[in-house]
């Protein structure tokens, strides 16, 4: 399981090709990155500036991994969260599933998303040529989450 | 005593990363820390009391509610509602 938090960008390649290495089982691989989205009203975003809490945000994040790796048959799976200040189009979290077949992948990496989305202590703050501003929850993310819980 | 963290808007609306507060007998649970939390006023009251946005808050980094019970030593954690991924 490789779990992160940092400043650094990743490399989706390479974090793939360290989970698939000496595993010959492994049929699928199934990856999301978010990248940095220009949402305010005007379009004119000029940074998202991070923030989280460093003692829990590794906890909370190998406590959805490993809720995942019980309900999925997934072997291993990644997870980098950046943090700090950063740019519009910049990558800001990378799920990297691999299994032997490509639903488990699918699924476990959507599912992680959606948990991370409402779980993990993450905040977005908006940074704009007129000010700065938090960026508010999502009720529909929360449904997301939610919806896991029914199937 | 007890380790006092706030973060996001909520740090930003407090003024106040964190802080150390002494356990005494009118805090059993986070219920009762938010009350005595409110009673400092002011931004505190709007905070703690009469938020429109919920807040969420932590025990020793694990998610915890209104009735989670609270002792000597543990780290209490306030935010509002997660925006990462």
């Amino acid at each position: 399981m490789l779990i992160s938090v940092q400043q650094e960008d990743f490399d989706v390649s390479a974090i793939t090709r360290q989970l698939c290495a000496q595993r010959k089982d492994v049929g699928a691989v199934a990856s999301f990155t978010g990248l940095v989205r220009d949402q305010s009203p005007t379009e004119d975003l000029v940074a998202l500036e991070l923030e989280h809490y460093p003692g829990m945000t590794q906890k909370a994040l190998e406590s959805i991994a490993q809720q995942a790796m019980q309900r999925w048959d997934i072997p291993d799976l990644a997870i980098i969260h950046r943090v700090g200040k950063l740019l519009p189009q910049d990558n800001i979290v990378l799920v990297v599933t691999i299994s032997a077949h490509r639903k488990d992948a699918f699924d476990a990496c959507a599912f992680l998303m959606d948990y991370l989305k409402t779980q993990a202590p993450f905040w977005k703050k908006e940074i704009t040529r007129d000010g700065e501003s938090w960026v508010a929850s999502r009720a529909s993310d929360e449904h997301a989450a939610q919806s896991w819980e029914d199937k | 005593m007890l380790k006092l963290l706030y973060f996001a808007s909520l740090r930003e609306q407090l003024s106040s990363a964190q802080e150390q507060l002494e356990l005494d007998q009118s805090i059993t649970d986070i219920s009762t820390l938010k009350q005595v939390l409110a009673q400092r006023g002011g931004v505190w009251q709007a905070a703690f009391e009469g938020s429109d946005i919920p807040l969420l808050v932590s025990i020793n980094q694990q998610m915890a509610g209104e009735d989670s019970v609270i002792k000597d030593g543990d780290e209490i954690a306030f935010f509002p509602p997660v925006t990462g991924g």
